[in-house]
């Protein structure tokens, strides 16, 4: 401890013996300034150009920069998954949660969902008179896209000797630490090594203000599957240190859980809603709605055949265990997943792109096997060449009524050759319209360049997943291959109207990175998130009734009296949910509208995922929690573990209680 | 107070000028004072400098960014509405101008990043105890940029977290995160060296 506060001490006392400014200098510089000024003066007042008050970030992708794609951080995780048995599980819930409080009752049936009686009261007019309104979130644009299902899987010879192999499960556990308590120390000893220097860059956006449903009643967002975020916690937590509360992002995390969401009906649209309320575990004076999307999952052998190009990161920086040989492993484990007239092919990046492994057919596994096995690490990363690649290798492959797919694999280093990051996401947006997916996984830590991983696979369509240990490959590439793979809604866009009688703040808890503007819900042109076979969202809000003492904002002294506001429905709607998507292949979306109602029962699920949703915004520092702590989370997750078949809920449980050990 | 006739009043003005905040003086250089932003200006010049070193470990790039960041300040003043600390607002001001420089420098191939030219900021005259100085090179250089401008805030300028976080626009979470990153990175060098 003394030892810290020496290192920090001396640091300082060097810093601030700064060099005594050149008098010379000096005033030269003060004449500019004082040029400057003159020269400004003369035109004078017009618009001052080149104001940047907001800090800029260049690394982070997900930061307010209007900048389009960019800020839909996207983790890497639960991209491929195709399969069968997987089906059930990986279905892609959507759960939003909207900023006021998380509700995780799910009602079966039509989702609608009431809110208590107790705390929602029939809001007299007054009290549902707008407070000022918190600061807009950040609006998300992406460019259009459209989406084809058919994707190739190139797979030349690529050969992982053990597919399971249990020491290789070690290595991947090293890979993980997010941050090494000792980073310095630990580059030392191979195994562990990360990049001492970290550079890893995290899309991410300031925590969802809570809104005044008054000023604001209209809440839109992009769906979200990645659940790379929970990976990388896992990664910090595990390595013995609390994650950085930018690579946070709640919703994440509570999408990387199965839940049990009743599947569409047949007949039905790709996927079913389902809005339950909740009392919010931390908030008396809230309640939680949760917005559980769950995907159609198409009987297995109706799957179109796919066609896979693996695009794998070669460079130097790859040859840590936990990164191309972990990557070798894990694409080893998926090609048992795939069906014999599926096809592989293998795009090498690194110095020079290249083609490891022409267009071969998944039953020749030896070949694909053994093509992968030869991969090496070494030479510096072009991606953009890489890419452009694997992109036409994919092209070439495509079939009639086939799904093409590109799975870029990387630990982030993909910079080299790419003076134009915006440029490159341009360009995967554009490919977007051939029908080639992109996929994102990532490896390693030290250098992973999150938001541009996020960026790549939001602007291709596709998911971004980060794996960690060869569990986590199984869980992408083998549990959920098929939502991973298969994409059964386009541009899924959710929309949430709140009643003002009922609802007088709400806060959408996570998807800072998947904001919309309201406008930009109708509008097919604008790019949102996908979902795949099988995949599950969940958005949840904490919202705030009329009246309550847990309002956050005071009404406005002259805010307008006015009824326009009540002229809604007054019955026990909480609001009303809009959700928008196009099928694959098509160009208009599609509308499927449901009330939002109180009363719905609140399911293990809902408090599961209520938990994990507290626990991120533990780990964020999140200023909404009031005292609720990491021991309350603990209960709460346990209580309602349920069937569990997987243990990813005891593995939740157990990185809650490592943070609370190392919070302490 | 007797003020007699108007070179007294002028000399006055002077005075109060030296007395007044930073903030008043800013909103009175926004709106054309010229007094005002030149008295700002002299104030802060040295304060703008010992930051720029500390975000570029070099002299004489600090001496060019801080010339740049004087003679855009005029501009810059055109977006000051008083919300913040002027020395708030003018960090900010500073780290973006050092993160847009950077960014240059990485375009032209230069080797970008700050505290890498060491070898040539030391021959400096400046430094008296050029051991200190070395080892202040070697710990800034084994951090990321963000790290280093962390560390220039709260330990070069002696901010706060909760200002230095204001300053990055982050969370006052991820600088405490940040410096707990520094304190284990100084660590593991101090064990460096012991093993060596």
């Amino acid at each position: 401890m003394t030892r810290d506060t020496d290192d920090l001490a001396q640091l300082k006392a060097a810093l601030q013996r700064n060099p005594v400014s050149d008098p010379a200098a000096k005033r030269a510089a003060l004449e500019r300034a004082m040029a400057a000024f003159e020269k400004l003066e003369v035109p004078a007042q017009g618009s001052a150009q080149g104001l940047r008050p907001t800090p800029d970030r260049p690394k982070r992708a997900g930061f307010l920069s209007g900048v389009r794609s960019m800020f839909e951080t996207l983790k890497l995780k639960p991209v491929l998954a195709l399969s069968t048995s997987a089906a059930a599980l990986f279905l892609g819930v959507a759960i939003f949660l909207p900023q006021g409080g998380f509700g995780p009752g799910l009602s079966d049936s039509s989702p609608i969902a009431a809110p208590d009686s107790a705390v929602i009261k029939e809001a007299p007019v007054l009290l549902a008179e707008p407070a000022p309104a918190p600061a807009p979130k950040p609006a998300a644009k992406r460019a259009p896209a459209e989406a084809r299902a058919r994707t190739e899987a190139v797979a030349d010879n690529l050969r992982v000797e053990r597919l399971v192999a249990p020491e290789s499960e070690a290595a991947a556990d090293d890979l993980g630490a997010f941050v090494l308590a000792e980073p310095m120390i630990a580059a030392l000893d191979v195994p562990r090594a990360q990049v001492p220097a970290s550079t890893e860059a995290f899309a991410n956006a300031e925590a969802n203000p809570v809104k005044v449903t008054a000023n604001e009643p209209v809440s839109t967002f992009s769906v979200d599957v990645d659940t790379a975020s929970y990976a990388i916690i896992r990664d910090a937590l595990s390595g013995g240190s609390l994650p950085d509360p930018q690579s946070v992002r709640v919703e994440e995390m509570v999408n990387y859980f199965p839940y049990d969401y009743p599947a569409p009906d047949v007949g039905e649209g790709p996927f079913r809603p389902t809005v339950s309320v909740m009392p919010t575990p931390w908030n008396p004076g809230t309640r939680l709605v949760q917005i559980a999307l769950q995907g159609r999952m198409p009987a297995v052998t109706e799957r179109p055949a796919l066609n896979l190009v693996f695009l794998i990161d070669t460079s130097g920086s790859m040859q840590d265990p936990n990164k191309l040989p972990l990557l070798k492993q894990s694409l080893g484990l998926m090609l048992s997943q795939l069906r014999p007239e599926d096809q592989v092919a293998i795009v090498a990046y690194a110095g020079s792109a290249g083609q490891v492994l022409p267009p071969t057919a998944a039953a020749e596994r030896g070949t694909i096997l053994a093509a992968l096995d030869r991969l090496d690490a070494g030479g510096s990363t072009a991606g953009a060449e890489g890419l452009e690649l694997a992109y036409k290798v994919a092209e070439g492959m495509g079939g009639k009524g086939e799904v093409s797919r590109i799975l870029l694999a990387t630990d982030g280093d993909f910079n080299v050759g790419i003076d134009d990051p915006e440029g490159l996401e341009a360009y995967v947006a554009r490919k977007r319209d051939t029908g080639v997916y992109l996929s994102v996984l990532g490896f390693g830590r030290g250098n992973l360049d999150d938001a541009v991983m996020q960026s790549l696979a939001q602007n291709g369509n596709g998911t971004a997943a980060y794996i960690d240990t060869l569990q986590e490959a199984r869980k992408v590439l083998v549990d959920q291959l098929t939502g991973a793979l298969f994409p059964i809604a386009d541009d899924v866009k959710i929309q949430v109207e709140w009643n003002p009688a009922m609802v007088a703040e709400y806060r959408l808890i996570g998807y800072e990175t998947r904001a919309l503007r309201r406008e930009d819900f109708n509008n097919d042109a604008v790019d949102a998130g996908e979902i795949g076979a099988g995949h599950q969202v969940t958005a949840i809000y904490e919202v705030t009734a009329p009246g309550s003492p847990a309002l956050l904002n005071d009404p406005l002294r002259y805010g307008t009296s006015d009824t326009t506001v009540a002229p809604q429905t007054q019955g026990p709607e909480l609001g009303f949910l809009r959700l928008r998507y196009k099928a694959p292949d098509e160009d208009v979306s599609a509308l499927i509208e449901t009330p939002i109602l109180a009363e719905t029962p609140v399911t293990p699920d809902a408090n599961f995922a209520a938990a994990i949703a507290g626990f991120g915004q533990l780990l964020r520092g999140s200023v909404y929690l009031n005292d609720w702590t990491y021991a309350q989370a603990i209960d709460l997750a346990v209580a309602n573990r349920g069937d569990d078949p997987f243990g990813y809920r005891v593995e939740a449980v157990n990185l809650m209680r490592l943070a609370q050990s190392l919070s302490r | 107070m007797a003020i007699q006739g108007l070179p007294c009043a002028l000399r006055l003005i002077g005075v109060m000028m030296m007395d007044s905040s930073d903030e008043f003086l800013a909103t009175a250089a926004a709106n054309g004072d010229r007094a005002a932003f030149a008295a700002l200006v002299t104030r802060h010049y040295d304060r703008v400098f010992g930051l720029c070193w500390r975000l570029t470990g070099s002299r004489a790039e600090a001496e060019d960014l801080t010339q740049d960041i004087c003679a855009a300040l005029p501009s810059k003043l055109r977006g000051w509405r008083g919300e913040a600390r002027f020395t708030t607002w003018l960090y900010r001001v500073v780290v973006n101008a050092a993160h847009d420089a950077r960014r240059r420098n990485q375009t032209r191939g230069r080797a970008a990043d700050g505290w890498g030219t060491w070898e040539i900021a030391r021959q400096d005259a400046m430094s008296e105890d050029r051991a200190a100085m070395d080892w202040l090179a070697q710990s800034m250089q084994r951090l990321s940029s963000e790290l280093r401008d962390t560390v220039a805030l709260v330990l070069g300028e002696d901010l706060t977290q909760a200002e230095a976080a204001q300053v990055l626009g982050l969370s006052e979470g991820t600088v405490a995160w940040r410096m707990s990153e520094v304190k284990k990175r100084l660590r593991a060098m101090a064990a460096e060296e012991a093993n060596l």
